[in-house]
């Protein structure tokens, strides 16, 4: 019954939205900010706010019937109070803006986190958001950051859903709501694949090898504070008159990856790139330092995390 | 919203809630039977400690119980669930109970909601002000409590600072309300029952037994107000006559209607107008000064000149009346003798010969035996006091010769059976008498503890001639009030700067049933015709009050509308730049830049050609040269501004 109810009073709102929004721009997407303001604002009342005016009705009738001037004085109160609530809620919203988008990365079948930052001049209590059955609240003071987890399926750009604002302060008796959509797109990363084999390496990789640290001794120098003393190297040094040490070469990364797209002819495309992408990963793991080779762009050997968000966007950008 | 609905309670928003609740039963608990206001309160502390301490529910077994148990003790209580009294107690008893079940938001709105229709009901028994602003008051912790439901609110403040935005929230509500409480349409007659008629009430009966006043007496609420045109008459000629009370059954003196008979002549020698309002009695009578000439409308002028509405008297009622101070009433007794000498058969047989003997002794001399009469209360041992010792099955003999102790009723009871026993027709009257006159007000407040008794007797050639038997004991009762004749036996709140401190602060109560709880259809209708409306008849007004909830809720969104954008204090100042040169004569055109203004300025009054120079180069210099002007360089263009003289042309 109630969820009856309650699925009636949705679809008359979807149908009132799709026949107002004409004065209000909302179907499509905006560039941010994104100012809310009285032409995309709707006020409700809310199922309690219905059976609150019930009330209000019931106890004005006594009011009246018993004549009784200071009953009505404060039912009169009462609903100019509710009243005035609806005018809060409509405050709640109005003047608040959505100044900027942040996504970070996340591949994809993963949550990606936004952060949306919201401003406002007034502060704002108990505004809330729904995304995707994600349902936040959150109050606004001056500025105000809201982490946001949005799910994804597939690599690519993803366009932002639309978001739904509202906030039924002060007292749940009105609902304000307001649509916000930004024209705003967020990089999906592909999915790596579970397991595979480990990069075939072209010939020219293997000149790169460099020695593995600690394995060679290179030469002797001075002793330094806070050099261990088993690296102290005693026999040459009784020949000195210092204390001398061994020193070892400094770790380099192992062998650099190049990684090439056109290595993977045997497999179909989604299947290639989420190889790939296991590989950057596994590259950026062990701290190697790699290179990407996609057919329509080349991506220099390096290594990071910036490098590596380079590559992975580039592999979620493939047609 | 769902989810929202179903999400349990925080702690805060749980104690704001039984807050609420509390409030709810403070304000009903002097309706309330006491036994059953002290189980709600153990109900509901045992219910917020019991939540505070676990979060456990209530279980299904003790609630149902609980219920039944409450309707179980109202309906034996009352007799029935309905009607006033029976029906605040089920709603407050309701509301706690509703606390047991109190686990989610959903529950605490319609709790919330509930408490406030529950806390207008209070308003049914007492509509004075104090009682209103109460009432409003306990709106606030029901308001908190619905605020404190929304989620995503910043860090929630103190508990009292809770209550402070809904105090606002009120506040802006008030113009609103007030527009609304006048236009609203009254209804001419009520839909349903109105408030239970035989509810107790104290106040004045139309039965008069000994010790039946003493309730009364104490009763320090305000029964009348009376303003008077012309001076207020002195204080011992302020009777005001309720019931004449004319059989005595050797107990009871009742008031008994001689139906359907004229009133009886009176011969006013001194009038005086004067205007009633009547706290609600649920009684019939309207007191009335002395003698009144007429009866005011809606009520009749029975024979004996008591003025007997035509309902009880529910809620406040006004009246205008004229009557006569000094009279000659019922100058011919006729027939009506017989019944103004009734004495019961077998009772008081020594008082009966005390007035014979008086008889025998006087003669036809009536004004001697009353003397005599009063002679014996002032100097016989008599004692005035407000729990006088109980009196046995000949009242008036264990009264007179035994106990001589009692306050206004068994003096005005004994002093007529005396006269009747002498053959002097004689009555009691009952009704109010003193009463403080309220010099700020202008108006005299008359108390349910200013309720008197004393006689009358009718003397051949000056008709009925009023005898306080009282004043012979205790003169101090009629010259300063109830209060001043039984010191030391009064309660606390009646003594003292107490009284005359309550005495001053009436005259806010006086406003508020002026102004509040006495306007009606009538008034109603004389607010607006000085606005031309000749007959605001229901749909006028409802047409009216459309109009001005249109025009409210305008206003409230042009105030929700209005966008504060930061002012730009450099153009504050240009703005009073160009209304100092607009009074010069040179306006600011529109399409003209600061810069081509302040150029023509310049070059239109040379005597200040250098100074708007050098204003014009500070604000350019201000608006463009930097991204954030620094606060010292405004405040020197503002400071700049101001001394800027303005010299008057002749042209």
């Amino acid at each position: 019954m109630r969820s009856n109810l309650r699925r009636l009073a949705q679809r008359a709102r979807v149908r009132a939205e799709r026949r107002l929004p004409a004065l209000t721009r909302l179907r499509q997407p905006e560039p941010l900010p994104i100012e809310l303001g009285r032409r995309r604002i709707y006020i409700v009342p809310t199922a309690f706010g219905l059976g609150f005016g019930v009330l209000l009705l019931v106890m004005l009738v006594g009011a009246l019937n018993y004549a009784n001037n200071a009953a009505l004085l404060l039912t009169c109160m009462l609903g100019a109070a509710t009243a005035a609530s609806m005018l809060l809620a409509f405050r709640t919203l109005d003047g608040l803006s959505l100044r900027g988008i942040r996504a970070g990365h996340a591949v994809a079948g993963e949550p990606l986190e936004l952060v949306l930052d919201f401003a406002a001049q007034r502060p704002r209590e108990s505004v809330r958001l729904d995304c995707a059955g994600e349902s936040l609240a959150f109050a606004v003071q001056g500025t105000t950051e809201l982490r946001l987890r949005l799910a994804t399926t597939r690599r690519g750009w993803l366009a932002l859903p639309r978001f739904k604002l509202w906030s039924t302060w002060p007292l749940g008796l009105f609902r304000a709501w307001s649509w916000l959509h930004p024209q705003q797109s967020v990089l999906v990363w592909p999915r790596p694949e579970a397991a595979g084999p480990p990069p075939v390496l072209p010939g020219d990789a293997r000149e790169c090898l460099r020695p593995q640290a600690g394995e060679e001794l290179a030469a002797l120098r001075d002793y330094r504070r806070g050099d261990a003393p088993r690296h102290i190297a005693w026999k040459a040094s009784a020949r000195h008159h210092d204390l001398l040490v061994k020193d070892f070469d400094r770790p380099e990364p192992r062998e650099t990856w190049r990684l090439e797209w056109d290595a993977l002819r045997t497999l179909d495309r989604e299947a290639r790139i989420a190889r790939l992408a296991r590989w950057l990963g596994d590259a950026e793991a062990q701290g190697r330092r790699y290179s990407l080779q996609l057919p329509n762009e080349r991506i220099d050997i390096g290594s990071g995390p910036a490098h590596y968000a380079r590559c992975m966007s580039a592999l979620a950008v493939l047609p | 919203m769902t989810k929202s609905a179903a999400t349990p309670l925080d702690p805060r928003s749980f104690d704001l809630v039984a807050f609420g609740l509390a409030a709810v039963l403070a304000l009903h608990a002097p309706h309330l039977p006491w036994w059953l206001g002290v189980t709600l309160a153990s109900i509901l502390g045992l219910r917020w400690w019991q939540r505070r301490r676990q979060r456990a529910r209530t279980p299904a077994w003790l609630k149902l119980p609980l219920l039944a148990a409450l309707l179980l003790s109202i309906v034996s209580w009352y007799g029935n669930l309905f009607g006033q009294a029976p029906g605040a107690a089920l709603a407050v008893g309701l509301l706690v109970l509703k606390l047991l079940e109190t686990e989610t938001a959903r529950d605490a709105r319609v709790g919330m909601s509930f408490a406030c229709f529950t806390l207008m009901a209070a308003l049914l028994f007492d509509q004075s002000l104090t009682a209103t602003t109460t009432v409003a008051l306990g709106l606030l912790p029901p308001l908190a409590a619905l605020r404190s439901l929304e989620p995503g609110r910043r860090a929630p403040p103190a508990l009292w600072r809770e209550l402070l935005p809904g105090l606002g929230l009120l506040a802006a509500a008030l113009p609103l309300a007030l527009l609304a409480f006048l236009l609203l349409p009254r209804l001419n007659s009520p839909l349903w029952g109105a408030p239970n008629t035989g509810e107790q009430r104290t106040g004045l009966s139309d039965r008069m037994t000994p010790a039946g006043f003493t309730q009364l007496l104490v009763d320090d609420s305000p029964a009348l107000r009376v303003s008077f045109d012309g001076p207020p008459p002195p204080p011992d000629l302020r009777y005001f006559r309720a019931y004449v009370m004319g059989h005595y059954d050797g107990s009871s003196w009742t008031y008994r209607d001689a139906a359907n008979q004229p009133p009886v002549p009176v011969e006013a020698a001194q009038t005086i107008r004067y205007h009633v309002s009547l706290e609600p009695t649920r009684q019939r009578v309207l007191p009335t000064l002395d003698v009144p000439l007429a009866a005011p409308p809606g009520a009749s002028l029975r024979r004996d000149r008591e003025v007997i509405a035509d309902k009880p008297v529910d809620s406040l009622r006004d009246y205008t009346l004229e009557s006569a101070t000094r009279y000659r009433l019922e100058p011919q007794l006729g027939r009506h003798r017989a019944r103004w000498l009734q004495l019961p058969a077998g009772f008081d047989p020594r008082t009966l010969a005390l007035g014979r003997s008086w008889r025998a002794r006087y003669g036809s001399d009536d004004a001697a035996i009353v003397q005599a009469a009063l002679a014996l209360f002032r100097d016989g041992g008599f004692r005035y006091t407000l729990a006088p010792a109980p009196l046995g099955r000949d009242a008036m003999d264990d009264f007179l010769f035994d106990t001589r102790e009692g306050f206004c009723e068994h003096y005005s009871s004994a002093f007529t059976v005396l006269m009747r026993a002498a053959g002097i027709p004689a009555r009691v009257v009952t009704g109010y008498q003193g009463g403080y006159w309220n010099a700020l007000g202008g108006y005299l407040l008359v108390r349910n503890s200013d309720a008197h008794a004393w006689s009358e007797v009718w003397l051949a050639g000056r008709g009925w001639v009023r005898v306080d038997p009282t004043a012979a004991v205790r003169p101090q009762r009629i010259s300063q009030g109830a209060a001043a004749a039984v010191p030391g036996q009064l309660p606390w709140y009646q003594s003292g700067w107490l009284q005359s401190m309550r005495n001053r602060w009436d005259i806010v109560n006086r406003w508020w049933n002026l102004g509040v709880n006495g306007f009606d259809a009538l008034r109603q209708r004389g607010l607006l015709k000085p606005f031309g409306i000749r007959d605001a008849d229901p749909s006028t007004l409802a047409l009216l009050l459309a109009v001005a909830c249109v025009l409210a809720m305008a206003a409230g969104l042009a105030w929700v509308w209005r966008r504060r954008e930061p002012e730009d204090p450099a153009r504050i100042a240009l703005r009073q730049l160009e209304r100092k040169l607009a009074r010069q004569g040179v306006a600011r055109q529109a399409g003209e830049g600061p810069r081509d203004y302040l150029q023509r300025a310049a070059r239109m009054l040379p005597a200040q050609h250098d100074r708007l120079t050098e204003l014009m180069h500070r604000y350019l210099e201000l608006r463009y040269a930097h991204p954030e002007p620094t606060s010292e360089s405004l405040r020197a263009l503002q400071r700049a501004v101001r001394d800027f003289p303005v010299v008057r042309m002749v042209k």
